[in-house]
């Protein structure tokens, strides 16, 4: 479960200031974040990830205070519970998209790189339609197959908290409904908490709940 | 372990990058020690055989090009004296003489055209076949036989000079009779046949059908263009062999003389002090002791000039993995954001320069071990180009 309650944010420089009053997703519930760009979409992910740091407020995880933990801690609960679709989709160019998919193994210590895992991988890239090209590096996949790596490796160690930041923009309507029907399936088997930013308004009828990010009280002032 | 993984995938992916790195840095550990090795194997190589050698006369000129030239068969020779100044020496009664006529190469190996006292001088040893007994015979050293794949029964055909001079000189082929022994020496890349054969490759002695016309009348010489020259001398030609001119003023490269005594090198020395003759004695021994105190002089300014060049590749190689790690800074933001930990990703970043300095370290020792194993070969193939 996500809970945030008066989270405060501002980059150093002034410019761009995020407060949350209130946000919640419950176990097995799926949410989507919507709202203009540059709203502050990303970085509450980000914030509910760790990878930022919020002045102010509490930001709990599972019931863990992500606010009153260490750097080390914070790594480590981001690496064994939360499952995060990046925007850029932070492919490594070296790795084949097998081993992108399994590189949080490779650099965290949430999970063992064992045959259990190696299946895991090669099913979820399956039911991503990438069985045949998992030897493939990305510079020899299109953009919407490196999407569905990211999404891969988001989803390979079994996350309570999927994180999703437009996990769909580059797909074309039917892999969009396919992946999005994979997060949906792995957030239930899972009994996870799904915060999807996007900017498809197609989708947003599957969604448990749709949160309109203008609603929360999103401040942004002049330096 | 996954640290390692990742960064020879890293270095595999970006492989030309990683192969330039490690050549470079193989090559700034190597090349001091290598330097090293040579020039104490060239100073050994240099003194020993020097130092073996008591006089050599050859025509007055570079004292440097003769030694070289009649002790390590350097392409660099001197003007060649004539066969008198042999005899000349011979005839003082002082020592022996052992002319030597370097003019000729066959297949990158000089060809030394020398007397049998060369052989029992430098102490050669047959490994294989006989010694040379008869015109047109040839004796491989060990390492031209080893590296043509040649021995006694086959043959081995002098270079031509000059591919596009037709009055220029001829190849002979030669007919391999024996091997040495390997010595370690230049002697190993050297291909040996008596001074006469030398001649004859030179074309002052040749052989050819006879131009006596049985239907002419006696002493008649009929020769036309159409008169078979030999290049090859067997037992059934040799004896239409012969040479032209008086034999005194045949080429000699340079003599080594072995005197009797300390008093017969001196008398001799003081023989040829006067700078107006044109043949000069030499002791080798003053001639190299004076290259290699150079050379060792020298060395201190290589060693200064490779330290800073040593100095500015390391930077280089010190830049190109800062920018490395520049370019790996997304994936570190990649790192952290799924979790990992900073020694986890310092851990990413050192495996791949310690993989890429320990390739560096292993090649430049397999370069330093390959030098030091093959170093009296290498110095000895340095010493005749």
């Amino acid at each position: 479960m996500i809970d945030l309650t008066d989270v405060s944010f501002a980059y150093p420089d002034g410019a761009f200031r995020l407060f949350i009053p209130a946000l919640q997703v419950e176990a097995g519930e799926k949410v989507a974040i919507v709202g203009p760009s540059g709203t502050g979409k990303t970085t509450l992910l980000n914030l509910i990830a760790g990878i930022t740091v919020p002045e102010s407020g509490r930001i709990s995880l599972d019931g863990e205070i992500m606010s009153d933990l260490k750097d080390v801690d914070r790594r480590a609960l981001r690496a064994g519970r939360i499952g995060f679709v990046f925007q850029d989709f932070a492919l490594l160019d070296y790795l084949t998209a097998r081993e992108n998919i399994l590189y949080p193994y490779r650099i965290t210590s949430a999970g063992t790189l064992d045959a259990a895992a190696r299946d895991r991988a090669a099913t979820l890239a399956a039911s991503c339609g990438l069985a045949d090209k998992l030897d493939r590096r990305p510079g020899a996949l299109s953009q919407g197959e490196q999407q569905r790596v990211a999404l891969c490796r988001a989803l390979v160690m079994q996350p309570k908290i999927i994180l999703a930041d437009e996990a769909t923009g580059n797909l074309d309507p039917d892999n969009k409904s396919a992946i999005l029907d994979l997060l949906f399936e792995r957030t239930v088997a899972q009994d996870a908490s799904l915060l999807a930013v996007t900017h498809d308004h197609d989708l947003l009828s599957r969604f448990d709940r749709v949160i309109d990010f203008a609603a929360f009280r999103l401040k942004r002032l002049a330096s | 372990m996954n640290a390692l993984i990742l960064a020879l995938a890293y270095l595999r992916f970006n492989w030309i990058r990683s192969l330039v790195l490690v050549a470079v840095a193989a090559l700034i550990l190597a090349v001091p020690i290598v330097s090293q090795v040579l020039l104490s194997g060239s100073r050994a190589a240099l003194t020993d055989r020097a130092e073996a050698t008591p006089l050599v006369l050859g025509s007055r000129g570079s004292q440097l090009d003769l030694v070289m030239n009649a002790l390590y068969f350097s392409a660099d020779r001197a003007e060649p004296v004539t066969m008198a100044v042999a005899d000349a020496v011979w005839d003082t009664g002082l020592g022996i003489p052992i002319p030597m006529n370097t003019a000729f190469e066959t297949n990158d190996a000089r060809i030394i055209g020398t007397s049998i006292d060369y052989f029992d001088f430098r102490n050669l040893k047959l490994a294989e076949g006989r010694g040379l007994a008869v015109l047109g015979e040839a004796v491989l050293g060990a390492d031209v036989a080893a590296r043509l794949s040649l021995g006694a029964g086959d043959t081995v055909v002098s270079s031509p000079q000059n591919l596009f001079d037709l009055d220029g000189v001829y190849p002979l082929e030669l007919n391999i009779v024996g091997v040495l022994a390997p010595t370690g020496t230049p002697d190993d890349e050297a291909v040996f046949t008596d001074i006469k054969t030398s001649w004859v490759i030179s074309g002052i002695g040749h052989g050819h059908d006879s131009v006596l016309d049985a239907q002419a009348d006696e002493g008649d010489i009929v020769a036309a263009a159409s008169t078979l020259q030999f290049n090859r001398i067997t037992p059934d030609n040799i004896d239409s062999f012969h040479f032209h001119g008086d034999p005194a003023t045949y080429p000699v490269s340079a003599i080594l003389f072995v005197p009797n005594d300390a008093r017969a090198s001196t008398i001799l020395r003081g023989r040829y002090l006067d700078p107006e003759n044109p043949v000069q004695v030499i002791v080798p021994r003053d001639v190299i002791g004076d290259l290699v105190d150079r050379i060792f002089r020298i060395k201190t300014l290589l060693d200064a000039v490779s330290l800073i060049i040593g100095t500015a590749a390391l930077a280089a190689i010190a830049l190109a993995i800062f920018l490395s790690y520049r370019l790996r800074a997304r994936e570190m933001q990649t790192a952290f954001k799924l979790g990992a930990r900073r020694g986890t990703i310092t851990r990413l970043l050192a495996a791949e320069t310690i993989i890429l300095l320990s390739s560096a370290l292993f090649i430049s020792f397999l370069l330093i071990l390959a030098v030091q194993t093959r170093g009296d070969k290498i110095v000895a193939w340095l010493l005749a180009t």
